[in-house]
C-alpha cells in the first residue's frame, strides 16, 4: 500500500506547533512509518513536492508572500488542516487587527521601516478552504495523533468541541471561578488542554479558542459581577486567540 | 435494627474497621473545597463550614467541635460508581482474528463515609437507570454491588439545598449500612443492614434510649428550619409541558454558558459517550492489524456533539438545550421512573459559573406572561 504523503508547512508562527509534532515522541516513528513525511520545515531538509495527500499548516497569514504561499499549498494538497492558534485563529500577532500597525512597529523594532507586513494577521480559513482545524497554542500532540490515525482509518476524529469546564469536571478539579472567584475562560473555551491551568488553581486564558457558539457576553457580565473591570475582562481574551474570541462575540446570537 | 451511641473518636474505629475490607472514600479538603476522595478519619474537614450561593462556594474554618460542619461539595456517588472516564474493554484485530478483552474489576470494594440523604436518593435513581431497565449496566453493577455506605444526617444544609421540598432529605430513611446523626459531643449511629450491625458490634457503645431519639428529632427539625430554598413540585410535569414556548427559556439562553457544569455535578445526570481510542502506535500501515480501547466518558446534553445525528443536532440552540435538560430532570423523568430526576442537592446551582438556579427558573415558568 502506498503511504500517504504529508507536508508540514509554516507561515507566521513561533514553530511551537511543529515542535508539538516532534513531541509525539515514539509515536513520531510510527507517524514516519504510516505516512511519508515529505516536507517538514522544522525537521527535514527537503524541497517541496508538487502534491501532498495531507498538508498541515502552522501559522497565520501576515505578509503578501504568505497570501500567495497558502494558495499554492492549497493547490497542492488533497486535504488541508490548520494546526494551532495562529493558523486557525490568527495567533497573538492578530492583536494588531484592532491596533495601529505603524505604532506597533515603532514600539517593537529598532528600524520599523524594514518591516513589510499586512495590516492584519488572519487565519488560513480566510484565504483558502480548509478541511479540518486543530486548535491550541500549541496543538496537543495527542489530538494530532488522534486526528492522523482517524484520517487513516476513515472516521471523524474524536476531538472535543465541548467546553473546557467539562474536562475540568471529568478530571475532578475544583472550579477556580466558583470556589475562588477568579476569572476563568473555561466556560467559553474549547476543551483540549486537559484543563491544565485549573489543575494548578488558576483560570483558563483560552489557548484552545472559543467553543462554537460561545456565550461570551454572559461570562463577561459574570466577571463584572466579580468586580473585574470591563477592560480587564476583555483583555483576558486578547491573547493567541484574540481574533476568534472577538469575532465570536460580535457574531453571537442567542 | 441496632441503634447505638458512640463518642466522636470512635468514628476513627469505624474508618479503621472498614479499611480492612474496603477502600474508604470520605470527605477531604482539596484546594479550598470538600471533595470525595480515598481518605481516613483525619482527612475529614471537621469544623469547616461552606457558604454556597448561586455560582459561588467558599469554605471557612470555624471554632467548633463539630465534625460534619460542612455540606457536600461537587462530588457524589457517581464519581466512583459511574466514573467520569472508564475503559469498557480493549480490542485487538490481527491475522488471528478479533479479540475483545473486558478488564477485571480490580481492588477492594468501596466504603463511602459521609454520604447525605440526597446522595442516597440519587443513588437509588442511578440504580433505576443502570440496573432496573431492560439492560443492566455490568460495569456499574460490578462497582455498585459490594459497597458499604455510612451516611450522615445533615446539621448544616447549604444555602442551595432543597432536599426537603423534593422529599429526599435532610435525613436518610434507607439505603445505608450505617447512618450517623451528630448530636453535640456524641454520635447516634443506626444500622441499616446486617453488614452495618456487624461493624457496630466491634465498637464500644451505649444503647440508646427514648431521650436520645428525641434529640435526633430536634437536630432534624433544626436542620429543616435552616433550609431556605424550596421547589414547588405540584403540577409537575404538566407545568413544564404547558410552557415549552414560555419566553423565559429565551431569557435563560441569554445567560447560559452551555458549559455543562450543571450536568457534570448533578448526582443523577448519567449521560456518557463511548469512543474507540486508537493511536499511531497501534495501527499497522496496511490497516489489517489494529488495537485500542473503548473509553466511556461523561457527556452532557449541553455539548453540541451530544445526540448529534447525521446532518446536525435536534437541539441547535442554547434555549433548546437548557429546556431539554430541565425538562428531562423535572418532566420526562417523572413519566419514565415515577419521580423527578432532581433530588434537591443544589449542586447545579452552586457550580454553575453564572449561578442559574433551577428552582428559580421553575418559578419563572409558572409566571403567566
Ligand atoms: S475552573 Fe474554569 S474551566 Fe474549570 S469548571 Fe471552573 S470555569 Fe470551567
Ligand atoms: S438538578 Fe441540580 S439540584 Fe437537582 S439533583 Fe441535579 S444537581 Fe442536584
Ligand atoms: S446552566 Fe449553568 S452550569 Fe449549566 S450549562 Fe448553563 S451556564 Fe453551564
Amino acid at each position: 500500500m502506498k503511504r500517504q504523503r504529508i507536508g508540514i508547512f509554516k507561515l507566521a508562527s513561533c514553530d511551537g506547533c511543529q515542535l508539538a509534532v516532534l513531541n509525539l515522541n515514539e509515536e513520531l516513528f510510527d507517524l514516519a512509518e504510516l505516512y511519508d513525511i515529505a516536507y517538514f520545515r522544522e525537521a527535514l531538509n527537503r524541497s517541496p513536492l508538487k502534491q501532498y495527500d495531507i498538508a498541515l499548516v502552522e501559522g497565520s497569514v501576515t505578509t503578501e508572500r504568505q497570501k500567495k504561499e497558502i494558495i499554492e499549498i492549497r493547490e497542492r494538497a488533497r486535504f488541508l488542516m490548520t494546526i494551532g492558534a495562529c493558523a486557525t485563529a490568527g495567533g497573538i500577532q492578530a492583536l494588531r487587527n484592532w491596533a495601529n500597525l505603524a505604532e506597533f512597529k515603532r514600539q517593537v523594532y529598532p528600524s520599523p521601516e524594514l518591516i513589510s507586513v499586512l495590516p492584519t494577521s488572519t487565519p488560513v480559513s480566510e484565504h483558502v478552504y480548509i478541511d479540518y482545524e486543530l486548535w491550541g497554542c500549541p496543538v496537543d500532540a495527542e489530538a494530532l495523533s488522534e486526528t492522523l490515525v482517524s484520517l487513516m482509518v476513515g472516521r471523524r476524529p474524536g476531538i472535543p468541541i465541548y467546553s473546557l469546564c467539562m474536562d475540568c469536571k471529568i478530571k475532578g478539579i475544583p472550579c477556580v471561578l466558583v470556589s475562588q472567584g477568579d476569572p476563568c475562560l473555561g466556560p467559553v473555551t474549547r476543551a483540549g488542554c486537559g484543563a491544565l491551568c485549573p489543575s494548578f488553581g488558576r483560570g483558563c486564558f483560552g489557548c484552545f479558542g472559543p467553543k462554537e457558539g460561545a456565550n461570551i457576553d454572559a461570562l463577561m457580565h459574570r466577571f463584572e459581577d466579580l468586580k473585574m473591570a470591563r477592560k480587564d475582562a476583555v483583555l483576558l481574551m486578547d491573547k493567541m486567540n484574540t481574533y476568534a474570541y472577538r469575532r465570536t462575540r460580535l457574531e453571537q446570537d442567542h | 435494627m441496632k441503634r447505638v451511641k458512640i463518642i466522636k473518636e470512635d468514628l476513627k474505629t469505624i474508618f479503621e474497621a472498614l479499611a480492612q475490607r474496603y477502600r474508604t472514600i470520605g470527605p477531604k479538603l482539596v484546594h479550598g473545597t470538600v471533595v470525595m476522595a480515598e481518605s481516613s478519619f483525619e482527612d475529614i474537614p471537621a469544623g469547616y463550614e461552606d457558604r454556597q450561593g448561586p455560582g459561588s462556594y467558599r469554605l471557612e474554618k470555624k471554632e467548633t467541635e463539630e465534625i460534619f460542619s460542612f455540606s457536600p461539595g461537587a462530588d457524589s456517588f457517581k464519581k466512583y460508581l459511574c466514573p467520569s472516564s472508564v475503559t469498557s474493554f480493549s480490542f485487538q484485530k490481527s491475522a488471528k482474528g478479533f479479540v475483545v478483552d473486558v478488564p477485571e474489576r480490580e481492588g477492594m470494594p468501596l466504603a463511602f463515609i459521609g454520604s447525605r440523604a440526597c446522595d442516597l436518593a440519587a443513588l437509588s435513581l442511578l440504580d433505576q437507570v443502570f440496573l432496573d431497565g431492560p439492560v443492566r449496566d455490568q460495569g456499574y453493577e460490578g462497582r455498585r454491588k459490594s459497597i458499604f455506605i455510612v451516611s450522615v444526617n445533615c446539621n448544616h444544609p447549604s444555602e442551595n439545598c432543597f432536599c426537603d421540598a423534593m422529599g429526599t432529605g435532610p435525613y436518610a430513611k434507607e439505603g445505608f449500612d450505617l447512618c450517623i446523626t451528630e448530636i453535640r459531643n456524641w454520635l447516634l449511629v443506626e444500622a441499616g443492614s446486617v453488614e452495618g450491625e456487624k461493624v457496630l458490634e466491634i465498637l464500644p457503645h451505649r444503647e440508646i434510649d427514648a431521650g436520645d431519639l428525641d434529640e435526633k428529632r430536634i437536630v432534624i427539625a433544626r436542620c429543616r428550619e435552616m433550609i431556605k430554598k424550596s421547589m414547588k413540585t405540584e403540577d409537575l410535569p404538566g407545568v413544564i409541558y404547558r410552557n415549552l414556548e414560555h419566553p423565559r427559556w429565551t431569557e435563560i439562553a441569554g445567560k447560559d454558558l452551555e458549559c455543562g457544569n450543571c450536568t457534570m455535578v448533578c448526582p443523577t445526570c448519567f449521560c456518557n459517550s463511548s469512543y474507540d481510542v486508537l493511536s499511531l502506535r497501534t495501527v499497522s500501515s496496511n490497516l489489517r492489524d489494529f488495537s485500542g480501547v473503548r473509553r466511556r466518558t461523561w457527556d452532557s446534553c449541553f455539548s453540541k456533539n451530544f445526540a448529534r445525528v447525521h446532518g446536525g443536532n435536534f437541539r441547535p440552540s442554547r434555549r433548546a438545550r437548557y429546556r431539554h435538560w430541565m425538562t428531562h430532570k423535572l418532566a420526562y423523568w417523572i413519566e419514565q421512573f415515577g419521580s423527578p430526576g432532581c433530588v434537591g442537592c443544589g449542586r447545579c446551582i452552586t457550580w454553575c459559573p453564572v449561578g442559574i438556579d433551577i428552582t428559580h427558573e421553575l418559578e419563572e415558568l409558572r409566571r403567566v406572561r
